[in-house]
């Protein structure tokens, strides 16, 4: 079912590319600003998180409900637990960046149609970082 | 843009996000984490052959914003100089590699769930992040 598959994620992908621009997180100032929360502090980025938070919330009640996704055969999710270094360094580092530059992957990928200028070399710098991750493993 | 502008655009947006996850959920069973489709969509995670949802979501991201940018006029995109976009997208791609996910897997997808480990992600890359801003305010690298 990849081809059904593949039409899911280009439908998700355009919804959610809209809505991150629709957001105002597609402009690295303004996540900055989020981030900025002992200077010129921008809370919008709180009221995305709460907006995506609420119908996500509900789809993970009616998934409890589902024996299988609707066009595939099984639920392929993460693991909860546990708490590892990894995780935590991982998450640590990603926030270093994320802070530096205003840009976490999905702002990335939709700058790449706002502003290719300034999004493409961040999306290759950010591609190198994660083939030097799988590289390293670690 | 008001204040109250941006919390209403902020809220509609965040609820379109939320319901293109939850679709990746209910449809294909998976969790809508950019990092990690990305690295599908690049072939860059051990032993996977093609992913048709991660290259068609990857793909889709750019595309909606341009329809939306069609549909309201310019997207204000204000960015660091070169030299921090470099440095921040290796940090960004590594550091959402090791930790399993970034803001949309771990923020939107993983909170939702109540999932233990992106609670602890959430918290660990917004404090960090919060924390680097703080210092480069401090060093002068404010932009």
């Amino acid at each position: 079912m990849v081809t059904r598959s593949a039409v899911l994620g280009l439908l998700c992908g355009l919804l959610f590319g809209a809505g991150l621009a629709l957001s105002g997180m597609a402009d690295p100032a303004r996540v900055r600003g989020f981030l900025d929360l002992f200077g010129a502090f921008d809370p919008t980025l709180a009221f995305v998180m709460i907006g995506a938070l609420v119908p996500m919330a509900i789809a993970w009640r009616i998934r409890r409900r589902m024996d299988k996704p609707l066009v595939e055969t099984a639920f392929d999710l993460p693991p909860t637990d546990p708490i590892d270094a990894r995780l935590v360094i991982g998450a640590a580092l990603f926030g270093v960046g994320w802070g530096i530059a205003g840009l976490c992957p999905g702002p990335a990928l939709v700058d790449l149609a706002l502003a290719p200028l300034s999004a493409i070399p961040f999306v290759l710098a950010m591609a190198l970082g994660m083939f030097l991750q799988r590289l390293l493993g670690r | 843009m008001s204040l109250a502008q941006s919390i209403v655009h902020g809220l509609a947006g965040g609820l379109m996000i939320g319901a293109a996850a939850s679709a990746v959920l209910l449809g294909a069973g998976r969790i809508a984490g950019v990092s990690g489709l990305l690295a599908r969509a690049l072939r860059l995670t051990q032993g996977c052959g093609p992913d048709g949802l991660a290259t068609g979501f990857v793909l889709g991201l750019p595309l909606g914003a341009l329809l939306m940018q069609l549909a309201l006029g310019p997207v204000e995109t204000r960015f660091p100089p070169l030299a921090l976009l470099l440095i921040g997208g290796v940090l960004v791609g590594y550091g959402s590699r090791l930790g399993s996910g970034c803001t949309s897997g771990h923020g939107v997808c993983g909170l939702s769930r109540l999932s233990k480990r992106s609670v602890v992600a959430t918290a660990v890359f917004m404090s960090a992040g919060v924390a680097t801003v703080a210092a480069m305010n401090a060093a002068g690298l404010a932009w």
